[in-house]
């Protein structure tokens, strides 16, 4: 957690002897805080201040990458509880696990591979595999990596115990950085050992927050800095719990021992996929790292994806699209001049449908701040005028010859008001949602 | 080396509502049982720092007559009792319900505008089908909400009814028909903080207590704005725990009606084969956009589907249950 300049001043030598180019220690802690000077520049910090300043400017989270091919899946980094006090930044992994006891897996890899849908202009994919040593034979083991290497460029995570199972499997990676998956009190050292070697995150396993932490600073003092935790619970309430345990010890606490990303297995506390699916994403608005499924169907993975890549945005930066004016199957004069506002979804969702039915029409975005209808509306970013200037910073009138507006069936309230802003124009109500959008175009041309 | 880590505990000043919907026969009303809402002294499920007395409630929406946009899913799954609303009460109190909504359609199944005397009836014919406390939701239309609501709550004075949705353009008459008659009112607002806290203070101001005010703050579905009601819906519930005394009203939200109007629920035909199974895409988005709200503070869910019904309940189920 960044610590204030008031705090980073009490660790500095007050002297105010000026040789770090400021006038007082004070000023340069604010600049300190402020990351706009560096700590070497003052030469007089004591090395006790210098690794307390040090621990405090890293992440509450650390970052972990794991890699495959150039293709990466990162976790961490998260400095909030709610979405609302900054952002969620690095969208929880969403792995799916096989088996090295598993028929096809090379066929499986590269159908999880090719999964990939379009969302608001998004692509939203799987993130990688883990994959399970089941066998408890490290040949097998291997096979399986070798398999899933072949057919795809996912990234990985590798389970299993046996310190060997880990070495034979790194010599199939071709270069991927996996993550091993877990170390608990029983192997830590060993596993830790063979991690290091080929310098690839561990994660480790514990009962709980105390032994999950303590298996973290063994970890750590066997010398691996990239940590994943497992807390151990699995089940609905034990899952939340802990991992906003976790999140607040991390965040508000600056708690350096369970600093670290979290990976849950929401199949191992239900009793079967749909209620997986639940489970998982509890984990995906509540505090998840990396997400292993059990189960894999394009109808779970795309509502999944959708629900993670909606948490993970920006609420201070709505997706928006540009305001303007929007041609849709090559509109005639004639064609029907839609309204809408410039938040993305609302924009994607008109767009799609009536491209998607084949009807011509001039589809207007107006500038609501990113905002979709009904709340741009209850803001006041949405209303008759916002509409007449957009009539007017588009042009459409020099495109088109019949001056119908259509407004969506949301905001039939502005009506009377946008009749009076736009003198000359036919102002008519259409439906609330965008579904139903061709149906009426339809009814009326 | 072993550790021992200092579970941190946030210690809040307030908490929210407790809000009692149905009235049994001791409280002037013919319900089997009364349903408690509300009464969070801490984040959900967040037993081990305050106390969560009650689980969220399912409510499942039964309409006064076949739907006639609603999704070919959710229709097969009621078959032949959604021409019903006797009978389509008492399917979803065998689904697990634990409140019934009954929404009233602008018409009738002939075209022609509803009307008070239908209204008075169905509302009239589902409380005698079914011993559970009861919702009823008009149309959407101010006036002709106005219209139906008033004769509903006095056909139903003194079962202790959810009126709604009473909306910033036409709460008044709304809260004045439930201060009559002795119910609950449902205060929905537009996806903001602000404004949920407003229409709370409007219609306390008139004189209903606020132990009959439910806060239903909207929250779009699981692709389609989701993530603004769920932090409105966050943020409402940290104020509420911080003591800001107009946001400490329980939380209704309507994933159902939301999840099911969006394309992925709606439409099986012409759309990416990678969107997966029709069936199953669009139970998991109406339990996906549920699950979510359970999360952020949801008290009562209305839902559509009943497979969705019992994704959700068991997933309340296992959060409230501390015995690990
Ligand atoms: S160099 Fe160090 S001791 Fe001197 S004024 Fe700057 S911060 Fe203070």
């Amino acid at each position: 957690m960044a610590l204030t300049g008031l705090q980073i001043y009490k660790l500095l030598p007050q002297t105010n002897c000026k040789e770090c180019g400021f006038p007082t220690c004070l000023a340069f802690a604010m600049k300190l805080a402020a990351k706009q000077a560096e700590l070497k520049a003052c030469p007089y910090v004591s090395e006790a201040s210098k690794s307390q300043l040090e621990a405090a400017s890293q992440p509450p989270i650390r970052l972990i990458t794991l890699s495959t091919d150039g293709r990466k899946a990162v976790a961490g980094n998260e400095i909030v509880l709610f979405r609302h006090e900054k952002t969620f930044f690095n969208p929880a992994p969403i792995f799916v696990r096989v088996k090295d006891t598993d028929a096809d897996l090379a066929a499986k890899a590269k159908e999880m591979n090719a999964f990939a849908v379009d969302y608001v202009g998004i692509k939203l994919q799987l993130s990688g595999v883990a994959i399970e040593n089941a066998s408890g034979d490290a040949n097998k083991f291997a096979a399986a990596v070798d398999a899933v290497r072949g057919a795809s460029d996912f990234p990985l995570i590798l389970i299993a115990k046996d310190p060997a199972a880990f070495e034979a499997a790194m010599a199939k990676a071709k270069g991927a950085v996996p993550l091993f998956y877990a170390a608990d009190a029983s192997n830590v050292a060993a596993l830790a050992a063979v991690a290091k070697k080929f310098n690839a995150p561990l994660a480790v396993k514990g009962d709980g927050l105390d032994a999950t932490a303590a298996l973290a600073e063994q970890a750590k003092a066997a010398g691996i800095e990239d940590i994943v935790i497992d807390p151990g619970a699995r089940d609905f309430l034990g899952t939340l719990t802990l991992a906003t345990q976790i999140r607040r010890l991390a965040v508000k606490k600056n708690f350096r021992a369970l600093g670290y990303p979290v990976i849950t297995f929401p199949g191992e506390g239900v009793s079967s996929a749909d209620e997986e699916l639940v489970l998982a994403a509890q984990h995906i608005g509540k505090y998840a790292g990396f997400v292993v499924l059990d189960h894999f169907t394009p109808a779970s993975a795309y509502a999944l994806l959708v629900l993670r890549q909606n948490i993970y945005t920006d609420p201070q930066k709505p997706i928006q699209v540009q305001p303007g004016l929007y041609e849709i199957n090559a509109p005639k004069p004639e064609s029907p001049v839609l309204v809408t506002t410039n938040f993305s979804i609302t924009y994607f969702s008109i767009s799609n449908e009536v491209e998607g039915a084949g009807l011509p029409a001039w589809l207007m975005v107006a500038d609501a701040e990113g905002m979709s209808v009904l709340t741009a509306w209850a803001a006041g970013k949405f209303d008759a005028d916002r509409i007449a200037k957009a009539v007017k910073t588009t042009n459409v009138e020099s495109k088109i010859s019949r001056k119908r507006l259509v407004l969506p069936g949301h905001v039939a309230v502005l009506m009377g008001e946008v009749e009076e802003a736009l003198p000359g124009w036919q102002i008519d109500v259409g439906p609330r949602e965008a579904v139903d959008v061709p149906a009426y175009m339809k009814l009326k041309p | 080396m072993p550790v021992t880590v200092e579970v941190p505990k946030e210690k809040y000043g307030g908490k929210v509502r407790e809000v009692v919907i149905g009235a049994t026969k001791d409280q002037g009303g013919t319900r089997s049982k009364a349903i408690t809402i509300g009464g969070e002294a801490a984040l959900p499920f967040m037993h081990f720092e305050g106390a969560i007395p009650h689980p969220p409630a399912i409510a499942i929406e039964v309409q006064d007559r076949k739907p006639s946009d609603w999704s070919p899913v959710v229709l097969d799954a009621w078959k032949e009792v959604a021409d019903d609303p006797v009978k389509w009460a008492k399917a979803a109190e065998a689904a697990g319900a634990d409140l019934i909504l009954l929404k009233l359609n602008t018409t009738l199944a002939d075209g022609s505008p509803n009307t008070p005397a239908n209204a008075k009836k169905v509302v009239r014919d589902v409380l005698n089908a079914t011993g559970l406390p009861l919702m009823v939701f008009g149309p959407g239309q101010a006036e002709l909400d106005n219209e139906l609501l008033v004769p509903v709550a006095e056909e139903a004075k003194g079962e202790k009814i959810v009126l709604g949705v009473a909306e910033d353009k036409n709460y008044r008459t709304i809260v004045a028909a439930a201060m009559a008659n002795d119910h609950v009112v449902n205060s929905r607002t537009p996806m903001d903080v602000n404004l949920a806290k407003q229409l709370v203070i409007l219609i306390h101001d008139m004189g209903l207590p606020l132990e009959r005010v439910l806060m239903d703050p909207t929250t779009g579905a699981l692709g389609y704005g989701i993530e603004y009601g769920y932090s409105v819906m966050e943020r409402l519930r940290l104020a509420a725990l911080q003591g800001d005394g107009m946001t400490q009203q329980p939380m209704v939200v309507t994933p159902g009606e939301e999840a099911w109007r969006v394309k992925e629920s709606k439409v099986g035909t012409d759309v990416p084969a990678m969107w997966g199974d029709w069936k199953e895409r669009a139970i998991h988005w109406e339990t996906l956009t549920a699950a979510s709200l359970v999360e952020t503070g949801a008290d009562i869910l209305v839902l559509r589907h009943p497979e969705a019904v019992k994704r959700v309940k068991e997933m309340i189920a296992q959060l409230m249950s501390q015995t690990r």
